[in-house]
């Protein structure tokens, strides 16, 4: 019999830009929010596991919150950093081997598209040199083919854009807070076709960090404990179609986002229909149309009817991406994926303000995607 | 002015009519590109090096519309003459998909589906004076 785990304490600095504080500090802010939220100390912490990408080891944070000698490990895994620390963290706890620790992950990206390092990716020089070396292009190219045998519209990308920097207008925390309109975003300079600038998310700036306890503690810290039923991380298989491949096979296979959606609710005991809310990754707007049917949310193509009708908005039958996603939070690659599950469980708790779904969610899911192919999936109950 | 290849070992060069280069297993007869030891198909260790089909489709495509960050990107990226290019997975029939630039830019002018065949285009001038250049697939006429 394993150990149920829960929720007892969430913390985040604003995600955006904050000038003349490093991406640590963002994570050691989110660190004494987190135990503030939860009523403990720094001390009390059994084990943390923490990672960013471009903002240093997250172990040197141990020199700013207290030298107490706690099992801290680093987490380094693309853009599932997050949720392979807050997986392994789970994971502490479910075994037996804790009973309270942290998840937190932070970071601090340059402005524009991310510099891929094509050496540490495995990818020969020749294809940075000629122009291959853009996770933006994978995105336009996967929407394009997506668009082409499922017959989703431009307008729909549009209005995914607008529905997040319309909640995102409504998240103190999020990094655009400005409505833009569906005519504005298909008007904004045209990137990587068919995405516009509107549609892609930026690399950016922020913190979150979890803290877990074995859920028959969890009364120690809060009335509200939020349950972790599921907590996966998958990589690609053959025949995928991932960012920054010089070649892909004949063969087509699903992605790692429908391997991870398959165990994570294999591993929770309930499926897609159970799922009230959902933080799906949205690095582009058609990401999040493509992610809600590998995630089993519809079928595809089913998204055209669904994002057309509002169902995907806050008041809608089936709420995604809440706090603006990526797309007004920008996407600090440590921090991306703990940001979801941040903003599920303010939503199961019923605190997440102005933006609060209003149809009483009982379970949340959340799923990030990135290079070189991987995911990573969390569900959520109270 | 000389030409010389982005890198040597990804295309055949000079050549009158140039192939890429890739790999094949032994075991189970997968195809892989750039040239690579191990299979990512059957776990194999064993592969042979092979030159791809010159003809393909276009499988998917969009247009690279901002100046790459360089490095790595060796190519123009002044913003006053940088030019959007083509970048698409072109179908090699019995192979695999190509990653590549396209000749093509104009989304018009691009559908999923039309027939490409390789070429080798130019894509900056290094130090010595030499005009490097690199593959790209073009809508065949």
């Amino acid at each position: 019999m394993t150990t149920e785990v829960a929720i007892v304490g969430i913390g985040m600095h604003e995600f955006g830009r904050t000038e003349g504080v490093s991406g640590m500090d963002q994570g050691v802010i989110a660190v004494r929010r987190a135990c503030a939220d939860a009523g403990v100390s720094w001390e009390d912490m059994q084990f943390a596991f923490g990672g960013s990408m471009a903002a240093g080891a997250a172990d040197t944070m141990v020199s700013l919150l207290g030298l107490t000698g706690l099992q801290f490990i680093n987490v380094a895994n693309g853009c599932a950093t997050g949720g392979s620390a807050l997986f392994s963290a789970y994971n502490t706890i479910r075994s037996g081997v804790f009973d309270l620790g942290i998840a937190v992950g932070f970071d601090k990206h340059e402005r524009g598209a991310f510099r891929v390092n094509t050496k540490g990716s495995g990818l020969g020089d020749w294809y940075g040199a000629s122009g291959l070396a853009l996770t933006t292009q994978f995105f336009g190219m996967k929407i394009n083919r997506y668009m082409h045998e499922y017959g989703i519209s431009q307008s729909t990308l549009a209005k995914v854009s607008e529905k997040a920097f319309r909640n995102g207008a409504m998240n103190p925390m999020a990094w655009r807070r400005k409505p833009i309109s569906e005519e504005e975003v298909l008007n904004s300079a045209m990137l990587s076709y068919p995405l516009t600038q509107y549609m892609f998310c930026s690399p950016g700036e922020g913190g979150v960090a979890l803290i877990l306890a074995r859920a028959d503690k969890a009364h120690l810290y809060t009335d509200k404990p939020i349950f972790l039923d599921a907590a996966v991380v998958r990589s690609r298989r053959f025949g995928s179609f991932e960012v920054l491949a010089p070649s892909i096979a004949l063969e087509h296979n699903a992605g790692p986002t429908v391997d991870s959606s398959k165990a994570a609710f294999e591993m929770a005991g309930i499926g897609p229909e159970d799922i009230d809310i959902a933080q799906l990754q949205d690095t582009e707007a058609g990401a999040e149309v493509m992610h809600m049917a590998e995630n089993g949310f519809c079928e595809h193509g089913e998204q055209e009817f669904m994002i057309q009708a509002g169902e995907t908005e806050i008041g809608g039958k089936f709420p995604v991406n809440t706090d603006g996603g990526c797309l007004a939070n920008g996407e600090p690659i440590g921090a991306s994926g703990l940001r979801q599950v941040y903003e599920n469980v303010l939503q199961l708790r019923g605190q997440a303000g102005a933006r609060q779904v209003p149809n009483d969610p009982k379970t949340a899911y959340t799923h990030v995607y990135g290079a070189p192919g991987i995911s990573g999936v969390t569900i959520l109950s109270r | 002015m000389a030409q010389v290849p982005v890198t040597d070992g990804v295309f055949t060069w000079p050549s009158e009519s140039p192939q890429l280069i890739g790999s094949r297993c032994v075991t189970c007869g997968n195809h892989m590109f750039p040239v690579q030891q191990g299979c990512p198909k059957c776990t194999g260790a064993e592969t042979e090096e092979v030159l791809l089909g010159r003809r393909g489709t276009l499988w998917t495509w969009t247009v690279q519309g901002f100046p790459p960050k360089a490095p790595p990107y060796a190519g123009d990226v002044d913003p006053k003459t940088f030019k959007a290019f083509g970048v698409g997975y072109v179908e090699l029939p019995g192979q695999l998909k190509i990653e590549s630039r396209l000749t093509e830019a104009d989304p018009e002018k691009l559908k999923i589906g039309m027939e490409m065949e390789m070429v080798i285009v130019p894509l900056s001038t290094d130090a010595n004076g030499n005009e490097v250049v690199t593959f790209a697939f073009a809508p065949v006429a």
